[in-house]
């Protein structure tokens, strides 16, 4: 037992959190803030070049043939770096859309909504509201991902969507749509359920990464600003906030890695607890991280200007695409 | 990144799963948390039994006397240790996890030999003389004075937190030999022989009713300065090397004993209905989740210690999440139990219907103490003990759970380490 990343692991996280600084530093990202077409296709060819769609497709087929481990690792850094775009869909999508695994089509996905009559859950939609697509206006193709079947839909089909106006993350441009078709069935329940397993991983992953970069850049500006005459970061009641960001942080990458593991390691846990539970602690960190990072930064936090409110938004829209907490712990509770 | 364990790491869980088997069974009923004497006697026989399997000081370097074993079979034994209900390592802790592993880096060879074997086989008892009434969290602040008169040390002052102190034959004990003022570097780590004239114990009363701990006061100790471990003024770094033996592996245990009561949470709430409100299901697995990822953090810890060969800082970010959760788990139980989580006597009626106030309170069937409530956790899968958990386990965690954010480094020491050594934070 080596709990521990192995070099060649620590070797493409770092290869990739590089290579994102250089293509994807935040201030150039910002430009797009607002856009309805954030992701630029050049950028997203290079992380298909990169491998990000194909890390986990076999060799032989020209993938890289990683786990899923490796893989959370390299999520870790896309959220880590803000990175824009259907990053889960695409990636899941890989052996199933052709084109998704080498970044020709760009893949999104939904959710129906709930139908009319069933219960409201909590952190769920209910059923008046609409389905919410994101990143619309430059997919290739969706999925359409239900309980039990997976479908795939021509993004032309869905022609009274309504772009949204406001996203509440400037990079994530939404869309809105009264029904969603159910599209050509393209898999069952098995494969649903391996779908919802790893997009919880893997969207764990993205959402450690946010949390770990809020942290970065709440230390930061705790180290740099003074009052008082000395660094708002040697007082406690800062210093308090910054430590709880890193035990959320760690405690979820711990719980994300560990999921991940077990999924590729089908022995050595229930895959399906531990990928709910670190999606939930995940996206309760990320939370979290985000609203802490804009109280460190007091009222410059409230500024559009610092970037502590894009981890937040992002990471809300990241737990809104795991179907709420309230489900994630269920699932925990009736399997632990 | 890999959670299957070797060959030889199953080779060793095997073993010793085949050895606990066996021996479990066979031992007698625990002594009352408030018998002493018994409490000692079991717990130090149990420790002769680990001896006589060759598990004793399993994490020690063969140098020491222990096993050497790598940090993964520490990790299994704590974990087989917890699935067959085993003996806690109880009066043994001091000696094994702080006194022990200090002499074995820090002492003489002579030192070694005397003091390490009687450990290992359950003959001596040590307990800790760190904190004062004014030097708790700001353990350098410390006064007990010791000044030197010949091969001898006169200690005078008063020590408070000593645990097992009436059972204990030693005492690791921090000493000022330094001016008034020297913190850090004017203290000195004695052992000090607790039949030595001088000394006077008080137990002190806990919240649980317990006497877990006490004072210590001493007044002209004559300590022979061929106790000390390490030179003279350098028992602060001496001391360091105990304090990160204490954030290794030491909460494991108490991780895994942590999802068996959650285990037996869920019951009560299924036994009672509570199951059925969905924000309760929800907490439970919420809680859940919390455990897992501990577990999942305990090993990484244990990854990196088996690669760095020492225990890292992540270990007060496992330290406080537990306790904190802990607590959490703690208070769900009370709202579950509803009214029998106000009494500390076990309500028959409720351990088996999840009606209260349907039976006699057991007289004398109090939780009083952490590993009670270890005990009388187990058996809600039938193993051991005496079926579903019952409200005496419920108010015993969680009155319990409140010592656990404080003793071992509160968690604002835990929350002001991870600032200043992990982030890099100025100190304040």
């Amino acid at each position: 037992m080596d709990f521990e990343p192995s070099e060649d692991e620590l070797a493409l996280a770092e290869g990739m959190r590089r290579l994102l600084a250089g293509r994807f530093g935040l201030e150039r990202l910002r430009r797009a803030e607002g856009e309805t077409t954030v992701v630029d296709p050049t950028a997203w060819s290079e992380l298909a070049e990169a491998g990000v769609f194909a890390l986990r497709v076999p060799e032989a087929e020209g993938g890289l043939g990683l786990p899923l481990a490796t893989t959370a690792m390299v999520f870790e850094e896309l959220g880590r770096a803000l990175v824009p775009g259907p990053l889960l869909p695409s990636h899941l999508a890989a052996g199933l859309v052709a084109g998704a695994a080498e970044g020709v089509v760009v893949v999104g996905s939904a959710r129906p909504r709930p139908g009319a009559g069933q219960p409201w859950q909590p952190g769920g939609s209910n059923a008046v509201a609409p389905v919410v697509v994101e990143h619309l206006a430059v997919l290739g193709a969706l999925v359409v991902v239900e309980e039990d079947r997976l479908g795939l839909l021509d993004p032309a089909e869905l022609d009274g969507a309504l772009p949204v106006a406001r996203p509440l993350d400037p990079l994530t441009p939404l869309w809105c749509v009264d029904a969603l078709p159910g599209g050509e069935t393209v898999g069952g329940p098995a494969e649903a359920a391996r779908w919802r397993r790893e997009e919880r991983v893997l969207g764990g992953a993205l959402l450690v990464g946010l949390a770990a970069a809020a942290t970065d850049l709440a230390v930061a500006y705790a180290q740099d600003r003074e009052q008082f005459g000395r660094p708002i970061g040697s007082f406690q009641a800062v210093k308090h906030l910054c430590a709880d960001m890193v035990v959320r942080a760690e405690v979820a990458r711990a719980a994300v890695h560990a999921a991940a593991v077990t999924v590729d390691q089908p022995d050595v846990g229930d895959a399906e607890r531990a990928a709910a539970g670190a999606a939930l602690l995940a996206g309760e960190a990320a939370v979290a991280n985000g609203r802490s990072c804009i109280q460190v930064h007091g009222g410059m936090g409230f500024t559009w200007e610092i970037p502590a409110h894009l981890y937040l938004m992002r990471a809300r829209v990241l737990v809104a695409g795991l179907e709420g907490a309230g489900r994630l712990a269920e699932v925990v509770a009736q399997r632990f | 990144m890999d959670l299957r364990y070797t060959e030889a790491e199953e080779a060793f869980r095997a073993g010793l799963r085949r050895w606990l088997a066996e021996v479990v069974p066979t031992l007698g009923p625990k002594p009352s948390s408030l018998d002493w004497a018994g409490r000692r006697r079991y717990d130090t026989a149990w420790q002769r039994r680990l001896y006589d399997a060759g598990y004793a000081g399993l994490d020690w370097p063969v140098e020491g006397g222990g096993r050497g074993a790598s940090p993964v079979e520490q990790l299994i034994f704590l974990e087989e240790l917890e699935l067959a209900h085993a003996p806690y390592v109880g009066v043994n802790f001091v000696g094994l996890l702080h006194a022990g592993p200090t002499v074995i880096v820090e002492g003489t060879p002579e030192q070694r030999a005397r003091f390490l074997p009687p450990i290992l086989r359950g003959e001596e008892v040590w307990c800790q003389g760190f904190s004062e009434p004014g030097a708790g969290s700001d353990l350098a602040s410390l006064r007990t004075r010791a000044v030197r008169d010949g091969d001898e040390y006169v200690v005078t002052g008063q020590k408070i937190w000593t645990s097992h102190a009436e059972v204990a034959d030693f005492c690791e004990l921090l000493v000022r030999t330094g001016p008034e003022d020297s913190r850090h570097r004017g203290i000195s780590w004695l052992i000090l022989p607790m039949d030595s004239p001088g000394i006077e114990f008080r137990p002190l009363r806990t919240i649980a009713g317990s006497t877990e701990f006490g004072e210590l006061f001493l007044d002209g100790v004559r300590v022979p300065v061929a106790n000390r471990v390490g030179d003279e003024n350098d028992g602060w770094r001496v001391t360091m090397t105990t304090l990160s033996f204490e954030r290794g592996t030491a909460f494991v245990g108490e991780a895994l004993q942590s999802m068996e009561l959650l285990r037996a949470y869920r019951d009560l709430a299924r036994r009672t209905g509570a199951w059925e409100d969905g924000e309760i299901r929800r907490r439970l697995g919420h809680l859940g989740a919390e455990l897992d990822a501990l577990w999942a953090l305990a090993r990484r810890n244990v990854s990196q210690a088996a690669r760095t060969g020492v225990p890292g800082i992540g270990g007060s970010v496992f330290k406080l999440a537990l306790s904190e959760l802990r607590q959490r788990i703690a208070q769900l139980g009370t709202e579950l139990a509803g009214p029998a989580s106000l009494v500390w006597d076990d309500l028959p009626g409720f351990r088996t219907d999840g009606t209260y106030g349907a039976g006699t309170p057991v007289p004398g069937d109090v939780v009083a103490s952490d590993d009670d409530v270890a005990e009388r956790t187990a058996g809600g899968d039938g193993v051991v003990g005496e079926g579903p958990v019952g409200n005496g386990v419920v108010v015993g965690t969680w009155v319990h759970s409140f010592s656990r954010t404080i003793a071992a480094g509160t968690s604002q020491i835990q929350r002001n380490i991870i600032a200043e050594r992990i982030l890099g934070l100025p100190k304040g």
